[in-house]
């Protein structure tokens, strides 16, 4: 692990919860004010790990740190680190004010700085108006940003976020992302962030860890596993649609064959329509407004285009000549 | 369209059962007769003075008013944990220990007064009092559980998480978190326990004892001896009593979505 690492999970194994992998040998490392995303499918594990690094889970074995303390058999409340729930977890039975003011309370905080923060945190969130509200009384979005301050306004040496936007509708949530990018950056705080949406981890990390079946399957910046995936799985979740094994492939398209990987994969904007040596039956066409989509049937599989709307002159039934740049090919290892 | 009139005909019927009863004992409680009769020939308040006269009646409504609210209290204290502990944590052979806690509900009342009865007074050799509070407790106790178990499985876990996170320990959190958000299910099980001490006879009838004794069974012995109205009389009170206590504590608390 990099010394310079303010959170470090080294080796975190974490036994089998319902309907979830068990999480295998983690090592994580995140720098101090880096936004990192755990990215995965359901089930794959990402929400146990954060649920061990706030303390709410005992790992069966390996070490949780932060700046520098092993907290790995830290209680949850002597760990300094914040939370916000897809459930937004509000008290119901306090008012806006008393959520957000429950652990200053709790650390007695005197009550003019008190006063003082609560209010910040709200003005922060956009929500000074709204303290004297119960959370029943506000919005999901008002609820969500409530919960924010809350676990902000502590100080925490680390922000965990389980799916905090997933509650919330499709603008709204867009207005969330950038708001949550906009109080991480003010407050410089560490965030780990737990997600199953690649658009929201693609908007908002430094660094993005993709999760399979408790294994980080891969990491790097949101450019990186984009335009850079390394296995199938993180293909397949980044919206690589067009998916071969590469000795079916290879020789249709131009690649060398045996190079150690297993598949190559297609972005549906990269393949070319209209030329090229591969024919395909257009199978279906769908209008998007800017673009349209079709799927190819051809003799090596179903593919994905995306054309853009003056030049989608193609109809359902019929045979259109299409390739496969061998440039713009990713190939896959497992 | 014809609609069918067997439903309102059942429901008629089903109130008739359920309020007729009272009415005759309300009217009865008016009469101005000797003995108890309907529909009485005379009416008058003089049962309603008699009552406030028996001796037996004043010892042991106050007996029965601490016993409901001590037996409640502790019902309480033993029951929230019990169901906290159901609700919260992987307890072993939790489906045996609900089942033993509501066996109380289905075992006969006059069976469990008379295990009651050999455990404390003859074997325990406790006193009666004793025997009588730990007798009622043991039997709120499940009502106890069952109500605050499930308005705790209405709390989500959650909001127990972000406490902690916040820096409350276990305590804080149960205190802080937890306890303000069941209070409307600890209402409705005080309320239910309460009412089901202050009416309770067969665990009592073998609990109570020389000098010790609580209205219902007073009520019981009395109608042995006298066949007047005072009883009828005295019933009416309590029934006012009851409805009372429960319109109050609904208003206050809103407790009727708990039960």
């Amino acid at each position: 692990m990099n010394m310079s690492d303010f959170l470090s999970l080294e080796n975190l194994t974490l036994a089998y919860a319902k309907g979830t992998a068990a999480v295998e040998g983690l090592h994580l490392g995140v720098a101090e004010g880096e936004l990192v995303s755990l990215l995965g499918p359901s089930g794959c594990g990402k929400t146990t790990t954060m649920r061990a690094i706030a303390g709410l889970l005992v790992p069966r074995a390996g070490v949780v740190q932060l700046a520098g303390q092993n907290i790995t058999h830290l209680p949850t409340n002597k760990r300094d680190i914040g939370m916000v729930f897809q459930s937004y977890a509000l008290f119901p039975h306090l008012s806006t004010f008393e959520n957000v003011a429950f652990g200053l309370r709790l650390r007695r905080v005197e009550k003019s700085e008190l006063e003082h923060r609560v209010m910040e945190a709200l003005r922060t969130v956009g929500l000074a108006d709204f303290a004297e509200r119960l959370p029943a009384q506000l919005s999901g979005g008002q609820q969500q940003r409530v919960a924010l301050a809350r676990a902000f306004v502590i100080r925490p040496r680390l922000l965990l976020l389980d799916e905090p936007l997933s509650n919330l509708d499709a603008k709204l949530r867009l207005e969330m992302r950038a708001e949550l990018r906009r109080i991480q950056r003010e407050l410089g705080i560490t965030m780990l962030y737990v997600t199953h949406d690649q658009g929201e981890a693609l908007a908002l990390s430094d660094r993005i860890v993709i999760m399979r079946l408790g294994r980080i399957e891969q990491m790097g910046t949101p450019e990186e596993v984009y335009a850079k995936p390394k296995t199938s799985f993180v293909a397949h979740f980044m919206g690589w649609d067009n998916l071969y094994p590469l000795e079916t492939i290879a020789g249709v398209v131009g690649l060398p064959a045996s190079t150690g990987y297993t598949h190559a994969s297609w972005r549906p904007e990269a393949v070319l329509t209209g030329s090229g040596d591969l024919q395909g039956r257009v199978l279906a066409r769908t209008y998007q407004g800017e673009s349209v989509e079709y799927l190819l049937e051809s003799p090596f599989g179903s593919v994905k285009a995306v054309v853009a709307v003056e030049q989608a002159q193609w109809h359902e039934g019929q045979t259109l000549n299409f390739a496969l740049p061998a440039e713009k090919a990713a190939l896959l290892k497992g | 369209m014809r609609e069918s009139r067997f439903p309102i005909v059942m429901l008629g019927l089903a109130l008739l059962f359920l309020v007729g009863p009272f009415v005759v004992v309300f009217i009865s409680a008016f009469s101005g007769d000797r003995t108890l009769a309907f529909p009485p020939s005379s009416f008058s308040l003089q049962w309603f003075a008699k009552v406030l006269t028996v001796e037996a009646f004043q010892a042991s409504f106050v007996t029965s008013l601490w016993l409901g609210v001590l037996s409640t209290l502790l019902a309480l204290l033993m029951g929230i944990p019990v169901a906290y502990a159901l609700a919260r944590y992987q307890v072993p052979g939790a489906e045996v220990i609900r089942v033993i806690l509501t066996s109380p509900l289905i075992l006969p009342a006059l069976m469990v007064g008379l295990a009651l009865l050999r455990y404390f007074v003859l074997i325990g050799n406790n006193s009666i009092s004793i025997g009588l509070l730990i007798g009622h407790t043991a039997l709120l106790l499940p009502y106890a559980v069952r109500v605050v178990s499930a308005s705790l499985a209405n709390l989500p876990r959650d909001i127990e998480d972000a406490a902690m996170s916040l820096g409350a320990n276990r305590l804080q959190t149960f205190f802080r978190v937890v306890l303000p958000n069941i209070r409307g299910g600890v209402a409705a099980a005080s309320v239910l326990a309460f009412i089901t001490s202050f009416n309770q006879v067969p665990v009592s009838l073998f609990l109570t004892g020389p000098g010790v004794s609580t209205l219902p069974i007073q009520m019981l012995l009395y109608m042995e001896y006298t066949y007047d109205p005072t009883i009828a009389a005295l019933s009416t009170l309590l029934i006012l009593f009851s409805i009372l206590f429960v319109l109050l504590t609904e208003r206050l608390l809103g407790i009727s979505k708990y039960v």
